[in-house]
């Protein structure tokens, strides 16, 4: 029940355009049961790595197994892999406006082949009441929106759920809730949970391990508590000095320089040199080879 | 702080939106040079607040109470007295840049529209203001910024081009709402010291709407905690953070994940 990222290399093409490699060579793996946190900022390619692993982003080279079956595109046909679901980022949008909420969530349970199950029941595991079955999306708030968005992925009892962003369009109070439950629900139905989030604080609070994406790269991977606490690559390093710490002192958070480059023209060598306040001669050239930190400073001599 | 540096004042705010009663009284004052942080969840009401101050209140709101901007009361103003200060005096700058500004018109076109109303700018004055303006956020590449869209910036530009057009006007009053709340974490931290800076170089009066108390930390010089339409508790930053006297306040420091306090 392994989902393996191996290399994974995904491009958008459109015409008039230079092809934007989003996904450089990622390599990833979430075993059942585990909570990964998928972090970085805007624009380097989390959420299509996300897309990708569910099928909705054709692959352009390398592979994304699932059980050890490849995962396909998704096409016009019933799939076959309904192991792998996903929660997206805006329930203002990924629920349809028009359908009950029950007979949305229903749908998850026709996709497991489970005619027993009532929609209300997983209402009830996402914290909502019974009743709300016969309601429209409309007549929600957002938190408990993305709560009927995670009620329809897991109906369809996946072994592998992705969250894409599934909390940023959530009031700040609802953030935590949502995310916390994800893993609970996750966890609790020997699930993986692959959480993509730009929010260091609410990702550190529910993955057991946290990788660190920065343009279309995996830079960094590990234990949360090791990340968090001993940060190796120096964009983990900064991502982390950039979250402002509620301690009162009026310390304003150190900034990045720069935006993150254009992913149609990455520059030379490692990805992040031209940001990198350690910035040597061979990062200018030579790309470090991916690890649990792809970085020059802490390659093996 | 001596009183004569208030810029506003607002005393026994109420609104009522269809019966409900959305602020219950709320008092607040903004001094000049200062950044106001106003925390508190979601429903509490720190919005209303700033758009009470600005007359932007949703359809059916009955506001009551006292906004004074110097010897005026905001809440009294007749709408053309009203929409001088707006833009003019009081600016806003809102959560999400990608939505507040206009997709179809140039970035220059909407930095110079309201110079022009406000400070009766010709069209050349205005343009070289809002190339000034447009260095003073740091948006690299001024003279090229002026002519192109929003869409052709990145998000923590676009809230800069935002922060830019609220201060066209050289206002005293700037009412952030959650201003980097849609933003990465290593944007966030340029557009708050992009904000302090220019708190502490125009003397502007801010009032930081933010439910994201780190972001209070790192800027606010005071700090109001709303509750249910009520500020619970005021107080300069370090008093109310690092030994919070309401305990709605304690308990949203204690929910806060992780234990950096």
């Amino acid at each position: 029940m392994t989902l393996e990222i191996k290399d994974l290399v995904v491009e958008h093409r459109s015409p008039g355009r230079p092809v934007v490699r989003a996904v450089a060579g990622a390599s990833l793996t979430v075993r059942p049961g585990e909570v990964v946190g998928l972090v970085g900022e805007s624009g380097c390619g989390k959420s299509t790595l996300a897309r990708a692993v569910c099928g909705l982003n054709p692959v352009t080279e390398g592979s994304i197994t699932f059980e050890g079956v490849p995962v396909t595109p998704l096409g016009l046909r019933r799939r076959t892999l309904t192991g792998v679901q996903m929660v997206f980022q805006d329930p203002y949008a990924s629920l349809n406006p028009r359908r009950r909420v029950g007979d949305q969530i229903a749908d998850g349970l026709r996709t497991a082949r489970d005619g027993e199950t009532d929609p209300a029941d997983l209402l009830e595991r996402v914290g909502l009441p019974r009743e709300f079955a016969g309601r429209h999306p409309h007549e929600f708030s957002g938190g408990q929106r993305q709560r009927i968005a995670i009620a329809r992925a897991l109906a369809a009892r996946p072994r592998m759920l992705i969250g894409d962003e599934p909390i940023s369009a959530l009031d700040a109070s609802a953030q935590a809730q949502v995310a916390t439950l994800m893993r609970d629900l996750a966890v609790d139905s020997g699930a993986g949970l692959l959480f993509i989030s730009h929010d260091l604080s609410v990702v550190r609070l529910i993955a057991d391990r946290i990788a660190v994406m920065y343009l279309g790269r995996i830079v960094e991977i590990g234990d949360t508590a090791e990340v968090w606490d001993n940060p190796r690559h120096p964009y983990t390093q900064a991502l982390l000095r950039a979250i402002p710490k509620p301690d009162g002192m009026g310390v304003l958070p150190e900034e990045l320089p720069g935006d993150v480059p254009d992913p149609a023209a990455p520059p030379e060598g490692c990805r992040f040199h031209p940001r990198c306040p350690f910035a040597m001669d061979v990062c200018r050239v030579k790309e470090p080879e991916p690890g649990p930190v792809a970085c020059w400073l802490h390659e093996p001599a | 702080m001596s009183t004569d540096k208030t810029t506003l004042d607002i005393t026994g705010l109420k609104v009522t939106i269809g019966g409900r009663e959305i602020l219950r009284g709320v008092d607040l004052s903004l001094q000049e040079g200062r950044v106001h942080g106003l925390a508190g969840e979601s429903g509490s009401g720190k919005t209303m607040t700033g758009l009470a101050v600005l007359g932007l209140l949703p359809h059916g709101a009955r506001a009551t109470g006292r906004i004074a901007l110097g010897e005026r009361d905001l809440l009294t103003l007749p709408p053309r007295e009203l929409n001088k200060v707006r833009g003019g005096e009081v600016a806003m700058v809102f959560q999400d840049p990608a939505t507040s500004l206009h997709p179809m018109l140039s970035v220059g076109r909407q930095l110079t529209e309201h110079m022009r109303h406000h400070l009766r700018l010709d069209k050349r004055e205005a343009r070289a203001r809002a190339v000034e303006l447009l260095g003073k956020v740091r948006i690299p590449g001024a003279e090229e910024a002026y002519g192109r869209f929003p869409h052709q910036f990145s998000g923590g530009m676009r809230q800069r081009i935002a922060i830019a057009i609220a201060l066209a006007c050289s206002p005293r009053v700037l009412i952030a709402d959650e201003p980097t709340t849609a933003l990465d974490v290593t944007v966030q931290a340029g557009v708050l010291r992009l904000l302090r800076g220019l708190c502490d170089e125009l003397g502007l009066a801010v009032l930081l709407v933010t439910h994201d108390l780190g972001v209070m930390s790192a800027i606010a010089d005071e700090v109001s905690v709303m509750k249910d339409g009520l500020v619970v508790e005021t107080g300069p930053r370090g008093k109310v953070l690092r030994e919070p006297s309401h305990a709605y306040t304690r308990s949203l420091l204690d929910s806060l994940p992780g234990e950096t306090a």
